[in-house]
């Protein structure tokens, strides 16, 4: 049967770095085969703000450089959208702005200041009591949605294969090296494998004695009714991030997450609460003469996060075939270029277009073993709560 | 010491506004019940019901399908109030038994408390007024939010005066608001054949009802109740076009069909009529409870997703119990658990009389076509290339069915009325594409708020101070958006410090 046919590469998470990754490496001309437990892009890779700015990343240049040819390179639309505005409501968060200007321009890309005038020009929607914002003549959005399944439809039309509803059960080793993975389809024999599967990349590398430190969190969003265009979609800050879909609809999140049980149920619930109340006062305080617009749905992810919050982007002196990839809760915008890393480390061991050294695994060797309960990182204490039933 | 994230959502939470015994949403018959055997019980009873809607939301379709068919009477609250109140003895019945009756109040969330959501005590249930928006714990919650109408597309179903049962059978009952005066009804089941009786009683013309089959879908005395009023039974045919104006219907354009369903040459008939109300089926209002997590499962003979009930009518989600139509509500036929036969029919007819490229979401302007062919919506101008040949079965080749993931890629069901009018013709569709049965599509999601509601409206105004302080764009992890080249040197760690992340993630 041919489901059960191996691949060169087996890429363990059809999430957006592993589609990614799957892509890239398609594209080079290596069999691919990417299995995914549920549908491709289902859990934080098609549930999140669409954010293509990641100034501070080893990748940003070359997300910068990908976004813009990524419709005509995977041949699906992305509904990608050039440029940034953030609105400082308040002196404060202008210094903050230029900061971020700073460290843009230390790489060679622009922003400028913009006034309260300049800023409702731009954004008619915005409050009248900015004090102004910044323009970032970089970065952009794009509709996670509608990338995932991009992404997966061009490693279709590469000859990659894409395996849904297909959950990994085990990794087998032998003499140093994967030589395949069980999973509730059959086994599937690789040449090398890449582990991208989010939360669960913990779960899947523990048993073969590799410790990948992450914890699981939900976040919420919501989204509202469309309303005329502004000139640029992605107008963010109040503490959101999101951005305007082309359809005209306000797509925003942000504020307080909730860290889950590391050993919960995989695929996970997403609950969300009553923090889309919180999430609706802070977009009508960035957009009040958006009030009257309707609150259409709300949604969470399940994103997860390294100690450090950095990604871990390595390819392991042991299995030496084995390549790791988390985004730790940012990779949406940066996976034209995470993908790319991964493909470069799984065919060449290192990445030719950034230095990730400081994305390796081995940071965390000396972790306490008591790391979460030190940050907090753990579910809430269960609230006084009345008898329910 | 226990230490907390500081960012994370412990403790962020305003205490709610009040605590609430047993909750009763929706004032219907079954709703109505519940609440005076709760009382009888001694809980302290709140019977929460939406009625007088917002007419802005009755604009939307939302609860129900109006079809713009109301008079200007339901601007006027209080007359409707009186009204409604007039409409059901029950309600003055239930304020006698000392129930805290609530009208025009919406229940638009349920958030019970999980492994997922520990933050959360017990139900934390949304409601708001129109005015105010607040958040109650509730020991208990009953639903009886009854059911709405199945919507099926056909060329003009955009025009105003295009009703579903249940909204008609407001606005004459509940309302005495119903603007229309000629009316034709689709479907000739219990639903149709209740409708056009209660309809020609309340002094509307019944031009006809229409029925694609060769007799009659409901029962036999309600068929004989008809015809003794003399409403005329169109058995083989269905509706090709709802024609009309900018005010909207006049005329319905039917055709013929054969024994086989095909439409039959020569066959067309034009009927006068200002609304065309579907009464193929009522969908039970389940959106609550599945917002809140609660288990549903697909039983056609009782309208397509249903709660999964104990005995005693609770819900897998704790204290959250159902009543009445939301519970299900009983087809005119036994069948299949996965079939769902007479809306099935009904779709292959209109497809056979209309065609494709009629709507099927509204809001969004997703034609059938576009569904099957899973295209990305128009204003993407993006559908030559390889996407043209990303339809329905290219997409099944990868996987089962699934209505969410084509909502994202169609965006069919996204728009205001919260995929009211669409999301079941949208899961027909596709199980015909799909050649299975529509119990085999799993149910598009329903999210908080149930209700499309202002931004405004909803903001939370008792904001505590924890969560203003605590708020932050992302995770507010120190580490996190340190510049690569800073990992590692003094400056690592520093960048909340040095006026980064805290309120921009992009």
């Amino acid at each position: 049967m041919d489901e059960t046919k191996g691949a060169a590469v087996v890429i363990v998470g059809g999430g957006v770095t592993g589609l990614s990754a799957a892509w890239w490496l398609a594209r080079a001309g290596v069999e691919v085969l990417v299995l995914e437990s549920g549908i491709v892009g289902w859990e934080a890779s098609g549930r999140n703000g669409g954010g293509c700015t990641h100034y501070y990343s080893p990748l940003f240049q070359e997300e910068q450089r990908l976004w813009p040819q990524m419709d005509r390179l995977l041949g699906y639309p992305t509904e990608y959208r050039r440029f940034r505005v953030g609105v400082a409501l308040n002196p404060g968060q202008m210094v903050r702005y230029d900061t971020v200007a700073g460290h843009a321009a230390r790489l060679g890309f622009h922003s400028t200041r913009l006034d309260a005038k300049e800023l409702r020009e731009l954004a008619p929607p915005v409050s009248e009591a900015a004090v102004g914002g910044v323009f970032s003549h970089f970065g952009g959005h794009a509709n996670p949605q509608r990338t995932v399944q991009a992404y997966a439809w061009a490693v279709q039309d590469l000859g990659g294969r894409i395996l849904q509803n297909c959950a990994v059960t085990g990794i087998e080793v032998g003499g140093g090296r994967v030589r395949g993975v069980a999973t509730t389809r059959g086994r599937f024999g690789c040449e090398a494998l890449v582990v991208a599967a989010g939360p669960r990349t913990s779960a899947l590398l523990a048993p073969l004695g590799i410790d990948v430190p992450l914890t699981p969190a939900r976040a919420e969003m919501i989204v509202t009714a469309p309303l005329p265009a502004m000139a640029l979609g992605g107008v963010d800050g109040n503490g959101l991030y999101g951005r305007q879909t082309l359809r005209g609809n306000l797509a925003y999140g942000g504020g307080p997450h909730e860290w889950l049980d590391p050993d919960g149920a995989w695929p996970p619930r997403r609950p969300t609460t009553p923090l889309l109340r919180n999430l609706a006062r802070r977009l009508v305080e960035l957009f009040p003469k958006a009030g009257h617009v309707r609150v259409l749905r709300s949604w969470a992810g399940v994103i997860e996060n390294t100690p450090d919050g950095r990604p871990v982007i390595d390819r392991l002196a042991e299995p030496a075939n084995l390549t790791v990839a988390t985004m730790s809760s940012v990779g949406f915008g940066l996976s034209p270029a995470s993908g790319k890393a991964v493909a470069q480390l799984v065919q060449d061991g290192r990445c030719h277009f950034a230095d990730l050294s400081s994305l390796r695994l081995e940071r965390f060797a000396n972790l306490p073993r008591d790391w979460r309960e030190r940050r907090g990182w753990v579910p809430p204490e269960p609230a006084d709560g009345v008898a329910v039933g | 010491m226990r230490v907390v994230d500081e960012k994370a959502i412990d403790g962020k939470f305003p205490a709610v506004g009040e605590t609430i015994d047993v909750l009763v949403v929706g004032a219907g018959d079954a709703g109505c019940q519940a609440a005076r055997e709760a009382a009888a019980g001694g809980a302290s009873v709140v019977l929460a019901d939406e009625n007088p809607l917002d007419p802005a939301l009755m604009g939307l379709d939302v609860p129900l399908a109006f079809g713009g068919r109301m008079d200007g009477a339901v601007q006027n609250r209080e007359r409707m109030t009186e009204r409604l109140v007039l409409a059901r003895p029950a309600l003055a019945e239930a304020y006698e038994a000392g129930i805290d009756v609530r009208l025009g109040t919406t229940i638009w969330g349920i958030f019970p408390e999980s492994a997922e959501s520990r933050a959360l005590a017990g139900l934390t249930v949304g409601l708001e007024d129109g005015r105010r928006c607040w958040m109650a714990r509730a020991r208990r919650v009953v639903l009886a939010t009854g059911a709405r109408d199945l919507m099926l597309g056909f060329a003009g179903c955009d025009r105003p005066g295009v009703i579903g049962a249940r909204a008609l059978d407001a606005l004459l009952h509940r309302y005495q608001a119903f603007a229309g005066r000629r009316l034709l009804v689709l479907g000739s089941g219990s639903e149709g054949l209740r409708v056009a009786i209660a309809a020609h009683r309340a002094g509307v013309t019944v031009a006809g009802i229409v029925e694609p089959g060769a007799q009659a879908e409901g029962p036999a005395e309600l068929v004989a109740e008809v015809a003794e009023l003399g409403l005329a039974l169109l058995t083989r045919y269905v509706l090709v076009e709802a024609a009309g104006n900018a005010e909207g219907v006049t005329s319905a354009r039917l055709a013929a069909l054969d024994d086989e369903g095909r439409v039959l040459a020569g066959g067309e008939r034009e009927v006068g009529c200002d609304t065309i109300c579907l009464a193929i089926a009522a969908v039970p209002a389940i959106e609550l409870a599945a917002a809140a997590g609660a288990a549903l499962r697909f039983e056609g003979t009782l309208g397509g997703h249903v709660p999964v009930l104990d005995e005693a009518g609770r819900t897998s989600v704790g204290g959250l119990e159902m009543v009445g139509a939301a519970a299900g509500v009983p087809a005119d036929h036994p069948a299949a658990p996965d079939a769902w036969p007479y809306p099935e029919r009904w779709l292959a007819a209109l497809i056979a009389s209309g065609g494709l490229e009629v709507p099927c979401c509204r809001c969004e302007s997703v034609t059938r076509a576009d569904v099957l062919g899973v295209r990305p919506p128009a204003y993407l101008e993006a559908r030559s290339g390889p996407i043209a040949a990303r339809d329905l079965g290219r997409l099944l080749a990868d996987g089962p069915p699934n209505q969410d993931q084509v909502k994202r890629l169609t965006r069919s069901g996204m728009g205001e009325c919260q995929g009211r009018r669409c999301r079941e013709q949208t899961a027909l569709l596709l199980a015909r594409g799909a050649g299975v049965a529509p119990g085999r599509i799993p149910l598009a999601s329903y999210r908080a708020p149930v209700r499309p509601l202002p931004l405004a409206l909803l903001a939370d105004d008792a904001e505590t101070e924890a969560m203003r302080a605590g708020w932050d764009a992302w995770f507010g992890i120190p580490t996190q958006w340190t510049p690569w080249w800073d990992i590692g040197t003094e400056r690592d760690g520093l960048g909340r410090d040095a006026g980064l992340g805290d309120t921009w993630h992009l």
